[in-house]
C-alpha cells in the first residue's frame, strides 16, 4: 500500500544499496574532476571539456539514484517538466553566451 | 450551486492525494528554481573574464577548500538519503540520528563557505570589486542561501518528528519534499564546482 502509494506520488524511494552505489559513483566522478585539475594533467580546452563530460554523468547518477527519477509513467510528468526546464536552461545559458559574445565582438571590447 | 458542489468534491478530492499533489508540485518549484540558477550560471559565464584589472579567479580560488565543502554536501545527499530510508521504515531513531549528521555536515558546508566569503571580501576580491566577483558571490551566495533554509527546514520537520508520536503520511510528504530539495542542492553544487571553480583555475 505505501509503496504503491509513493509509487503514484512519483516519487520512489531508494534502498541502502542504491543510495551507496550512487554515493560511490559521485565521489569518483567528484575526484576525477578535482584531479584532474589538481595534478595539471590536462589543461586547456580538453580539461573543460573532460569536467564539463564528468559533471554530465554526475548529474545523471544524482537524479537517478537520490532524485529517484525513472521513466516509469507514474513519473510521465515530473520528467517532462524537468524536459522542457533544460530545454529552457540551455536556450537561457547558450543563448546568453552567443549574444554576448557577439556583443562584445561588434563593440570590439575584446 | 452545482459549481459548489463541484468545487467540494474537488476540495476532498485533493485532500485525499495530498501526497502525490504536494511532491510533484515542489517537483514544479524546483524546475523553477532551476530556471533560476541557470540565469545565474549564464551571467557568470559571460562575466567570466571581466575581473576589471582586479583580483583574477585564478588567484583567488583554493582549489583544496572547495574539495572540503563538496565534500561536506556529497556526504550529507547520502546520510538525508539514510533517514529516508528510516522514515520509510517508520523508524523514528534512524530518521532523527541521520537528520542530525545531514545537519552537520550542512552547517559545516556553510562555515566553509562564510569564511571562504570572508577571506575573499578582506583581501579585496568583495562582490563590489569586478563584474566577476559580482556574478560570483550572487551565484555561489544563491546557492549557500539555498542550503541555509534547508537547514531550517531540516530543524523544523525533526521537531515535528519528536513531537508526534509516530510518522504519519504527512510527515513522509514533507521529508520527501525536503528530499528532493536537498538533493537538487547537490546537482546545483556539481554546476557550482565544475564550471565556477575547476574551470577558473584551469
Amino acid at each position: 500500500m505505501d509503496h504503491g502509494h509513493t509509487a503514484h506520488s512519483g516519487e520512489s524511494h531508494g534502498s541502502f544499496g542504491s543510495y551507496t552505489a550512487g554515493f560511490i559513483l559521485s565521489v569518483l566522478l567528484t575526484a576525477a574532476a578535482f584531479g584532474i585539475i589538481m595534478t595539471g594533467s590536462l589543461t586547456g580546452q580538453s580539461a573543460v571539456l573532460a569536467i564539463a563530460g564528468l559533471a554530465f554523468v554526475q548529474i545523471i547518477v544524482h537524479l537517478v539514484f537520490f532524485l529517484h527519477m525513472n521513466t516509469s509513467s507514474a513519473q510521465r510528468w515530473n520528467v517532462m517538466a524537468f524536459g522542457f526546464t533544460v530545454l529552457t536552461a540551455v536556450i537561457l545559458i547558450v543563448g546568453s553566451l552567443w549574444i554576448m559574445h557577439n556583443v562584445s565582438m561588434n563593440m570590439m571590447s575584446r | 450551486m452545482s459549481q459548489t458542489t463541484t468545487l467540494g468534491h474537488d476540495v476532498h478530492h485533493d485532500a485525499d492525494h495530498v501526497p502525490s499533489q504536494s511532491v510533484f508540485g515542489f517537483w514544479l518549484y524546483l524546475m523553477t528554481d532551476c530556471i533560476i540558477f541557470a540565469s545565474l550560471f549564464a551571467v557568470f559565464a559571460v562575466m567570466s573574464h571581466q575581473f576589471a584589472g582586479g583580483p583574477t579567479a585564478k588567484d583567488m580560488f583554493e582549489i583544496p577548500g572547495v574539495a572540503l565543502e563538496t565534500a561536506a554536501l556529497l556526504l550529507s545527499s547520502i546520510t538525508y538519503g539514510f533517514a529516508m530510508i528510516g522514515a520509510h521504515k517508520g523508524k523514528k531513531g534512524m530518521l532523527l540520528g541521520w537528520l542530525v549528521v545531514t545537519f552537520l555536515l550542512g552547517a559545516s558546508f556553510l562555515v566553509l563557505e562564510l569564511r571562504e566569503f570572508s577571506h575573499l571580501i578582506s583581501v579585496g576580491a568583495g562582490p563590489d570589486r569586478s563584474a566577476f566577483w559580482s556574478s560570483f558571490f550572487t551565484l555561489v551566495g544563491t546557492h549557500g542561501l539555498h542550503v541555509t533554509f534547508g537547514l531550517l527546514w531540516m530543524i523544523v520537520l525533526g521537531v515535528q518528528a519528536i513531537r508526534s508520536p509516530e510518522l504519519t503520511e504527512r510527515d513522509l510528504t514533507r521529508l520527501t519534499c525536503l528530499s528532493l530539495f536537498w538533493h537538487f542542492l547537490d546537482i546545483v553544487w556539481i554546476g557550482v564546482f565544475t564550471f565556477v571553480y575547476l574551470t577558473s583555475v584551469i
